[in-house]
């Protein structure tokens, strides 16, 4: 019988339905997060988070090879449609078959996958570069507005570039904040983050990067397709030397809402 | 002056060198310092101009004054044009401030001769000095060796930067002596042989004792003016094979010569960047650090210059048709990476995924492997792809197709492509 999977959105839930559909002996049709809860024609059971049961799993996940154990924890934070039964097949397949898996690149139980984690990769390795940060009395702060959820994979990068700092990068798409001070790191829910007004030093080397970006361009090669497929237009937004006059004055507010700058 | 008025003289004065990648050295934090290096091959692009260039280091001259008189360079002495100074001091700050910000990797120090060699490198020594122990900035700096200056002077920079560059300028002793007088090719090759034997002594030196000082541990890199001189590919590609076996460089760039001043020796001010053939150079450099090419096969006495239609490799293939098609199941690492349209990454998957199961051409899709040239040179269990056939003509036809979007500079190649291609 079909039956539809809800539990609370969180990765732990979702090993507990991995969990649980062992258990019910039954391979359940789709995912449903509390948050996002539709009608459907199949009935639905709530799956309940127990920790010892997430463990229980992820373990397992290692057990047969770190990489799969790699690729379930990342394959949660990308932004493939129904992400949920990707992995799931893939950790189906994978206990019936065990590691010989991971080579079968081609296999319906893993290029899903794989595809929905190298768009995850590429997009924190690009990040790394793009991201941009301000400096409030001492502090740091930056956003980030990506389509998967990258700040669990940034966080090693920035934490050992900037050890000895104080900061904050805010990932506005999935409201979530990675701050850190020396030693101390952590990643949590924010709903809602607005930068302050940068003081008259911070503006100023605003505007000297921006008159740095602006110089270092060689005007004869001028070539904004290549530009484009090397940085996409939706990273500009938060980007320093895309911002408008206003975002150079010291003062004024942070990065607009929304909407792809001028 | 103001900082944004020398920033500004001193950003133009170096937009035109290449180099700008922050590979090669990997560091992680150390305790009571400022940053890391990346750890990625790839290294960190920070930003794109407008050009497309990826900005990943801030590149600035320590000054654009200059006693030199080189006929292609826009900071000649005899250029009319506004001049400036960086301080040690003032370069050191606005560094770690862009770094903090993660607007860059670290920093790209060349500099115009201000009096002499020695006293300008003494002057970049002062500032990367105040970068490394005032500062404790533990990021990327990539610093130009200028020809001429003593041996200690260019040990002491190579012990405070990631990777060290001697510009080539021009690609041959021509070249040099009819553009840039004040240089000979035994200057600029002096100082290059200096830091590799150098960094092969702090080599040995870290096997013996791990806490030796490193010297350049990113190695050294060069550059070459492209289109100035009427040098040809064959050459200009041999002696990039014989830089990076004899120095040991570790990249060698090209740059595309810009007009900046009219000269009769030099290509008139209208004429344009020769971007295509740039762009088929670094085709064929990637082609010998990574691919196993030499120079020798990819072009020779009756064809000194690449085709623009087509790139190196494809070029290569379409002469050596015989070699092809391969078995994408059963072919060695070394005869795939010969295979128009794959990478090194699509390569190393088929290798992995093939081992599990014979791979079919729909296999090679859900492997992320792009077949729009690869299909034409590739069978999959002795099959080609459904309705193709090997046929010279309409091989290269579809080649052409197939890399025009993604040219440089393919608004003006367009025409002429339509034109040779039939």
């Amino acid at each position: 019988m079909e039956v539809i999977y809800r539990y609370d959105g969180s990765f732990e839930g979702f090993l507990c339905c991995v969990f649980d559909s062992y258990v019910n002996k039954e391979y359940p049709a789709a995912f449903q997060d509390e948050a996002h809860l539709e009608n459907s024609f199949f009935p639905a059971r709530w799956i309940g988070t127990d920790l010892r049961h997430a463990r229980r799993v992820l373990v397992s996940l290692g057990k047969i090879d770190p990489y799969a154990k790699e690729l379930v924890v990342k394959g949660f934070l990308t932004c493939a449609p129904e992400r949920e039964k990707i992995i799931y097949q893939f950790i189906h397949t994978l206990y019936i078959v065990g590691k010989p898996l991971l080579r079968r690149l081609s296999d319906e139980a893993v290029w899903p996958l794989l595809k929905a984690v190298r768009h995850l990769d590429g997009e924190v390795h690009l990040l790394k570069g793009f991201t941009r940060f301000s400096e409030f009395e001492g502090m740091l702060a930056g956003e980030v507005r990506p389509r998967n959820r990258v700040l669990p994979l940034l966080r090693p990068h920035f934490c050992d570039r900037m050890y000895n700092e104080v900061f904050l990068l805010y990932d506005r798409n999935h409201h979530e904040a990675l701050v850190h001070r020396p030693g101390q790191w952590a990643i949590l829910p924010l709903e809602e983050f607005r930068m302050a007004a940068p003081s008259a030093q911070e503006a100023q080397y605003r505007r000297l990067w921006k008159q740095f970006y602006d110089t270092v361009e060689i005007k004869e090669r001028h070539n904004p397709r290549k530009r484009m497929s090397s940085m996409p237009k939706r990273y500009w937004e938060t980007m320093t030397e895309f911002q408008d006059e206003a975002y150079f004055l010291a003062g004024t507010e942070g990065l607009p809402e929304g909407g792809t700058p001028g | 002056m103001d900082m944004m008025d020398k920033l500004t003289i001193l950003t133009d004065a170096a937009k035109y060198d290449a180099a700008c990648t922050s590979s090669g050295a990997r560091r992680g934090h150390r305790a009571g310092r400022i940053g890391n290096t990346s750890s990625s091959i790839a290294g960190c692009c920070h930003t794109f101009s407008g050009d497309g260039r990826c900005v990943t280091l801030l590149k600035v001259l320590m000054t654009n004054c200059c006693v030199y008189d080189c006929k292609y360079c826009v900071n000649r002495c005899s250029n009319d044009t506004r001049r400036a100074v960086f301080t040690p001091e003032e370069l050191a700050e606005l560094t770690i401030q862009f770094y903090r910000r993660n607007y860059i990797e670290g920093l790209f120090l060349s500099s115009g001769v201000l009096v002499s060699p020695d006293y300008t490198t003494e002057r970049m020594i002062r500032c990367l000095d105040l970068l490394r122990n005032h500062y404790r900035f533990n990021g990327y700096i990539h610093a130009k060796a200028i020809p001429g200056t003593s041996q200690e002077l260019v040990t002491q920079l190579g012990m405070l930067a990631d990777r060290l560059s001697v510009n080539i300028e021009l690609p041959s002793e021509q070249g040099l002596t009819a553009l840039a007088p004040n240089k000979t090719r035994r200057a600029i090759f002096r100082p290059m042989g200096l830091i590799t034997n150098t960094l092969r002594e702090n080599r040995e030196e870290l096997v013996k004792y791990r806490h030796a000082p490193r010297f350049a541990p990113a190695g050294q890199s060069t550059q070459m003016i492209i289109g100035a001189t009427p040098d040809s590919d064959r050459h200009i590609l041999s002696l990039t094979q014989a830089l990076y076996g004899k120095y040991g460089l570790k990249r060698v760039f090209y740059s595309a010569y810009v007009p900046v001043v009219e000269n009769t020796l030099l290509p008139a001010l209208d004429s344009k960047p020769p971007l295509l053939r740039e762009h088929r150079l670094y085709q064929a450099d990637w082609l010998l650090r990574f691919y196993g090419f030499r120079a020798e096969e990819l072009l020779d006495k009756d064809e000194p210059n690449f085709n623009p239609l087509v790139d190196p490799k494809c070029s290569w293939a379409l002469k050596h048709l015989e070699l092809f098609p391969v078995e994408v199941n059963t072919a060695s690492r070394e005869e795939l990476l010969r295979v128009p349209g794959m990478g090194t990454v699509s390569v190393k998957r088929i290798l992995y995924a093939r081992r599990a199961r014979k791979l079919e051409h729909e296999d090679l899709k859900k492997l992320g492997i792009v077949m729009k040239r690869a299909q034409y040179f590739i069978t999959c269990k002795g099959k080609m792809l459904d309705g193709l056939k090997l046929q010279p003509d309409s091989i290269l036809r579809s080649l052409i197709a197939a890399e025009r979007a993604a040219l440089p500079g393919a608004e003006l190649e367009q025409l002429s492509l339509f034109e040779n291609a039939g």
